[in-house]
């Protein structure tokens, strides 16, 4: 839909954005870590060295070791892994699920409208903390059941946001057009509608996606995450927790880490927000 | 009015009997039988067949459900299977804990957000509103259970001011059971406050782009008084919501903060009883937690109507 010369303006626009600038910046140096973790780690994650354990930043280990002598760094380079993996799939199953369901719903209306929304009603009743842990407590601990779990909370949220899009562009001209030239709805929704709310999705995509690194933070934190011998930063947090008074930056650097990467992604959806949505343009200028 | 608040009501009662559904379904399928959790490896067949009789446990599906969910309408929660305690004594006995501490927490995060989001809106595009909202972003990316460590750390561990976790009991005196939730109350309301002033600055922003505020202006208003009065009271509903959404995160942000703080609360009871099967404690927390989600947000629906005069027409 959108001319070459549109995209050319949104990207400078892009470019001038400071939230947009940091954000990025901060996401993709997350995304290197994670690439270079595949290859290259200061220290092998399985190694022990009880007599090295429990240390404070070095030059050998820029973080310090944590009560197995393991190096902090490098488990929060392949820990990253596990927190972009999780947080990403669920993201997907969300907006999988959830935008055709949205979508569906805005085109046909009726029954099919009221059931979605009774559905979205259901979902969001169960506080999504509470449904995770029963979830993963059912199916057993991991981090397939951690990425179902949050997944599943995705659904709703971007039924939501395609549905109320979809029915704010229905009533437009070209829409019209399309149906008079006798396009039946499930064309018109692929062709003009879904492309049409592709900045909205992109936008919710990022937040769903910081969101999903904080509850899989939460759920390996309490046990129920992806398991040992895979780093995770929240199990970090709960080796962590007993060693608080001994080696207190065993709960800080992984803590950061998590903190740097909502954060960076937190300011790179604003940044898109207020690039991509011009409602939103409009209402903050 | 009424046919706006009935509809609501219905829809309210209407999600609570699929939420149940959902709760029973779910745990139906948990794998290991409670009876031969509670015996043990060594209890013969007769006896677990016994106290599978007993418990009802070899009754059909439905009549187990209609039996259930009968039982919560009159307050009969059932029995614990590990405790051998009713689940209504359970529940009681930590919603004392966990009620307290999520609404500390849900206090604090208000005290806090609604001035620090007046604040900034009163001065945007300042240094003032970038360094305020700036510290807000940060806020929202914090983990809770992290800001509770680092809580631990330095007034419990470093400073010695309150207890690094444990709850004394309420018995043990007003002052020494709530000396032990402020840190988890902190730790739960805080990275609340960050999204709630966010919110509360961007709907006061919204507000004070609208034609009657400039009327207001225009009359002779001061800033500050079309702040209080017209801004204020028109962006409530985006922070009522909102705060109805967080009362509902902050009692299931109480599983992980209990766990910190080794707080006996509703969180950390539905936590065992998920690990020791007991399924008839999960199955009450969760329908008491779910009940209170439903009728909070009623709750804020309702109070939609009473802020803005233009939505009690509606049905």
């Amino acid at each position: 839909m959108s001319a070459p010369t549109e995209w050319q303006a949104n990207i400078s626009k892009a470019f001038s954005n400071r939230s947009f600038v940091i954000g990025l910046i901060i996401t993709v140096l997350l995304l290197l870590m994670a690439i270079v973790s595949l290859f290259w780690t200061p220290y092998a994650v399985g190694s022990f060295d009880i007599l090295g354990k429990l240390k404070g930043s070095s030059s050998a280990h820029w973080l310090g070791t944590d009560h197995f002598g393991r190096d902090i760094l490098s488990m929060i380079m392949v820990g990253s892994r596990n927190s972009i993996a999780v947080a990403l799939v669920s993201v997907l199953i969300g907006a999988g699920i959830g935008v055709p369901l949205g979508l569906w719903a805005a085109a046909r209306g009726g029954i099919i409208d009221e059931a979605l929304m009774r559905f979205n009603d259901l979902v969001f009743a169960f506080p999504a903390l509470l449904s995770a842990v029963m979830i993963t407590a059912v199916f057993g601990p991991g981090a397939i059941n951690a990425i179902i779990a949050i997944g599943i909370f995705n659904i709703p949220v971007f039924a939501r946001v395609a549905r109320g899009s979809a029915l704010s562009l229905w009533p437009r001209e070209y829409i019209l057009a399309a149906r008079a030239s006798g396009k039946g709805i499930a064309r018109i929704t692929v062709e003009h509608i879904l492309p049409n709310m592709m900045n909205i999705l992109v936008v919710q995509g990022t937040i769903q996606f910081s969101l999903g690194i904080l509850a899989e933070a939460g759920l390996s934190y309490v046990g129920l995450g992806s398991q040992p011998p895979m780093p995770s930063w929240g199990r970090m947090l709960f080796e962590a927790q007993t060693m608080i008074g001994l080696a207190p930056h065993m709960a800080l650097y992984p803590g950061l880490a998590i903190v740097i990467t909502v954060l960076g992604l937190n300011l790179l959806g604003d940044g898109l927000r207020d690039v991509l949505d011009p409602k939103m343009r409009r209402e903050r200028s | 009015m009424l046919n706006y608040i009935s509809k609501r009501v219905l829809i309210g009662i209407l999600t609570l009997l699929a939420a149940s559904i959902v709760v029973f379904i779910m745990l139906e399928i948990v794998p290991g039988d409670p009876a031969r959790l509670m015996l043990g490896m060594n209890a013969t067949e007769d006896a677990v067949q016994a106290l599978q009789q007993q418990m009802g446990l070899d009754q059909p599906l439905l009549t187990r459900y209609f039996s259930w969910i009968g039982g919560l309408l009159v307050g009969d929660f059932g029995k614990s299977y590990t405790y051998s305690v009713p689940v209504l004594n359970l529940i009681t006995e930590r919603i004392a804990v966990s009620l307290p501490l999520a609404l500390i927490s849900l206090f604090l995060s208000t005290i806090i957000a609604i001035p620090v989001g007046l604040f900034s809106a009163a001065r945007r595009g300042t240094l003032a509103d970038s360094g305020t909202m700036g510290i807000a972003q940060i806020g929202v990316a914090i983990p809770n259970f992290w800001f509770a460590l680092l809580l631990v750390y330095v007034f419990a561990v470093t400073l010695r001011l309150v207890p690094a976790g444990g709850f004394p009991g309420w018995n043990a005196g007003l002052w020494a059971g709530f000396k032990s939730l402020i840190l988890p109350s902190i730790a739960l309301g805080l990275p609340q406050a960050a999204i709630l002033a966010r919110v509360t600055r961007s709907a006061l922003l919204d507000v004070l782009g609208e034609d009657y505020i400039r009327t207001a202006r225009a009359k002779g208003l001061s800033r500050r008084k079309v702040l209080y009065r017209h801004a204020l009271r028109n962006a409530l509903i985006p922070i009522l919501t909102i705060l109805g959404l967080q009362f509902a995160f902050l009692l299931a942000g109480t599983i992980i903060i209990e766990n910190v703080f080794y707080l006996p609360g509703l969180g950390r009871l539905v936590f065992q009883a998920i690990t020791q099967r007991d399924l008839i404690v999960v199955e009450g927390v969760v329908m008491l937690l779910v009940a209170t989600v439903i009728l909070v947000n009623l709750l804020v629906d309702l109070s939609y109507a009473l802020v803005d005069p233009r939505l009690r027409g509606r049905s």
